[in-house]
C-alpha cells in the first residue's frame, strides 16, 4: 500500500502492472488469511439466510462481487472529493444506487432469477463487507487495486456461501442445485433428511466448523499470544 | 477539511446525480420489466391448468389462444368491463366486499371442454402469496394448482411453488362437501385429526406452517367469494 501514499504525496512511483505481485496478493488475500465471513467475522447474516440452497446462494455470491467491485471503483475514483464528515453517507448512497441498479437489471433480463433472490438482492445494500471494503481499503487506494479488492472479497464471501449452501442442501433436502443427488434407495431404506440443515443454526454451525479447519491449516490465523 | 460549503454542495450533487442515473435506469427498463411481469402471470394461469410452456412466444400464443376472462360482481353477475387482466388483486382486497371485482378466467380445450380459473392473493410469512386454481366444468373438482410468493423461506414455506411437493395433491380434490357446503379444499397439517374429508384437504408443509396456513386462508377467502357464480352456473346447467 506504500505505493499509494506516495503517488498522493506527489513523490513519483514505478508504475505498477495491472496484475503485479501486489495486485494478485489483493485480489487473493480475501479468499484465505483475510477472509470476510471467517477471519473478519462480516456478512454473517446474509451468510446464514440464503444458503438453504446452493441456486439462490450462488446468484448472492455474483450480486455481492459485482456491488463490492463496482463501488470500491467509484468510491476510489471519487475518493479524493468526498468531504471526510459525510464519507459515509455518500459511500451508502453508491451502495444503494448499485444494487437499486443490479436489481432492476435483473427484473428487465433475467426475471426468473430475480424472483429467485426476491428481498436478498436489496439486502446486499446492509451487507457488512461492501461498506467494510470502502472505509477499510477503497477510500485510501487507487481504483484498479480497489476493485480487485472488491472482487476477491466478493469470491472470499461467496466460497464460502457455496460451500455452506452445498452441504445444507445436500443434507437438508438431499438435492444439489435442485436435482436428487441422494438416491431414492437410501430414503426407502430409512433415510431421512436432516430438518435441522434448513434452519439458520446450521448455518452458523457449518462456518464454525470451516473456522475450526481453516484456522487449523493456514499458520497466519494462529493466534501467538 | 472540506468547507461547510462544499459539504452542502458535495451532498446536494451527488443526490441528485444518483437521483436522475436512478429515474432513468427505472424508466428506461420499465417496459420489459413491466413485459416480464405481464408474462410471469400469464405462465401462472396457464400452469394452473396444468400446462408448462416455455418462451415467451408459446406462452403469449397459448394464453390469447385458450383464454378469455369475464370480470365478475360479488354476486356473481359479470359486469360489463371484461378484460380482468389488469385488475390487481391486492387492490380489490383492500374495498368493500360488494365493491369488489373479481376476475375469471376460462380456458377452452379445443374439444370443447372449459376449465375456470379463480386467481387468489393473501398472505403467507413473510411477504404476499398468490395463486390460481382451476375447476373442472362441474364447479367442484379441482383440475390444477398453482401458487407462488414474493419471499418465502427457501426449502420450507417457499415450497408452495413447488409442483411435485405442494401443488400436485389438489388435482381432483372437490371444494364442497358431499352435501353442496362449501369447505374449500383446506390445507391442514399432516397427519392432525380433522374434520375435513380427504377429497376437501391436502397436507401442508411441514416446517412451513404459517405460510401453510396462509395459503388455506387465501384459497378459502378466494373461492368463497365465487360460490354465487358457482351456484348460478349450477342451478343453469342441472335445472331441478
Amino acid at each position: 500500500m506504500s505505493a499509494e501514499i506516495s503517488t498522493e504525496t506527489g513523490i513519483p512511483v514505478k508504475k505498477e502492472g495491472l496484475f503485479s505481485k501486489n495486485n494478485i496478493k489483493v485480489l487473493n488475500d480475501p479468499l484465505d488469511d483475510i477472509n470476510p465471513i471467517t477471519v473478519q467475522v462480516l456478512g454473517i447474516c446474509s451468510a446464514l439466510a440464503v444458503t438453504t440452497q446452493v441456486k439462490p446462494a450462488l446468484i448472492m455470491a455474483i450480486g455481492v462481487t459485482v456491488v463490492t467491485a463496482f463501488s470500491n471503483l467509484i468510491i476510489s475514483l471519487i475518493r479524493n472529493g468526498i468531504p471526510s464528515r459525510i464519507r459515509m453517507i455518500v459511500q451508502l448512497v453508491v451502495i444503494a444506487t448499485l444494487v437499486t441498479m443490479v436489481d432492476l437489471i435483473l427484473k428487465a433480463y433475467v426475471y426468473d432469477v430475480s424472483k429467485k433472490l426476491s428481498v436478498f438482492v436489496g439486502l446486499i445494500i446492509t451487507n457488512c463487507i461492501v461498506m467494510g471494503r470502502l472505509e477499510a481499503y477503497a477510500m485510501q487506494a487507487k481504483p484498479w487495486p480497489s476493485f480487485l479488492d472488491g472482487i476477491g472479497n466478493g469470491i472470499g464471501y461467496g466460497i464460502i456461501l457455496i460451500v455452506v449452501s452445498v452441504l445444507r442442501e445436500i443434507f437438508g433436502s438431499g438435492t444439489l442445485l435442485g436435482y436428487q443427488v441422494i438416491p431414492q434407495s437410501f430414503y426407502d431404506a430409512g433415510y431421512v433428511n436432516n430438518g435441522m440443515m434448513m434452519l439458520p443454526p446450521a448455518a452458523l454451525f457449518l462456518i464454525g466448523i470451516y473456522i475450526w479447519i481453516q484456522r487449523g491449516k493456514n499458520r497466519k490465523l494462529i493466534n501467538v499470544s | 477539511m472540506h468547507s461547510n460549503s462544499y459539504t452542502f454542495f458535495y451532498a446536494a450533487a451527488i443526490t441528485v446525480i444518483t437521483g436522475v442515473l436512478l429515474a432513468l435506469a427505472s424508466e428506461g427498463l420499465r417496459p420489459a420489466i413491466e413485459g416480464n411481469v405481464a408474462l410471469e402471470k400469464k405462465k401462472n394461469i396457464l400452469s394452473s391448468v396444468l400446462l408448462r410452456p416455455e418462451g415467451r412466444q408459446e406462452i403469449e400464443s397459448l394464453y390469447s389462444g385458450k383464454i378469455k376472462g369475464i370480470v365478475l360482481d360479488n354476486g356473481g353477475n359479470p359486469i360489463e368491463e371484461n378484460e380482468p387482466f389488469g385488475i390487481v388483486l391486492k387492490e380489490e382486497l383492500e374495498k368493500e366486499p360488494d365493491e369488489r371485482k373479481l376476475p375469471l378466467y376460462i380456458y377452452s380445450e379445443d374439444d370443447g371442454r372449459k376449465y375456470y380459473i379463480v386467481p387468489m392473493y393473501g398472505a403467507g410469512l413473510w411477504g404476499p402469496i398468490w395463486g390460481y386454481i382451476s375447476l373442472r366444468e362441474d364447479f367442484n373438482t379441482i383440475y390444477g394448482a398453482y401458487f407462488d410468493h414474493k419471499g418465502e423461506t427457501p426449502g420450507l414455506g417457499a415450497e408452495i411453488s413447488s409442483y411435485e411437493k405442494f401443488q400436485q395433491q389438489f388435482e381432483g380434490k372437490k371444494i364442497f362437501d358431499t352435501e353442496n357446503n362449501f369447505i374449500s379444499v383446506r390445507v391442514v397439517k399432516k397427519g392432525i385429526k380433522t374434520d375435513f374429508a380427504g377429497e376437501n384437504k391436502v397436507d401442508g408443509i411441514s416446517g412451513g406452517t404459517i405460510t401453510s396456513n396462509g395459503t388455506d386462508k387465501m384459497i378459502h377467502t378466494w373461492l368463497e367469494q365465487y360460490v354465487p357464480y358457482i351456484k348460478s352456473r349450477i342451478q343453469n346447467t342441472n335445472p331441478q
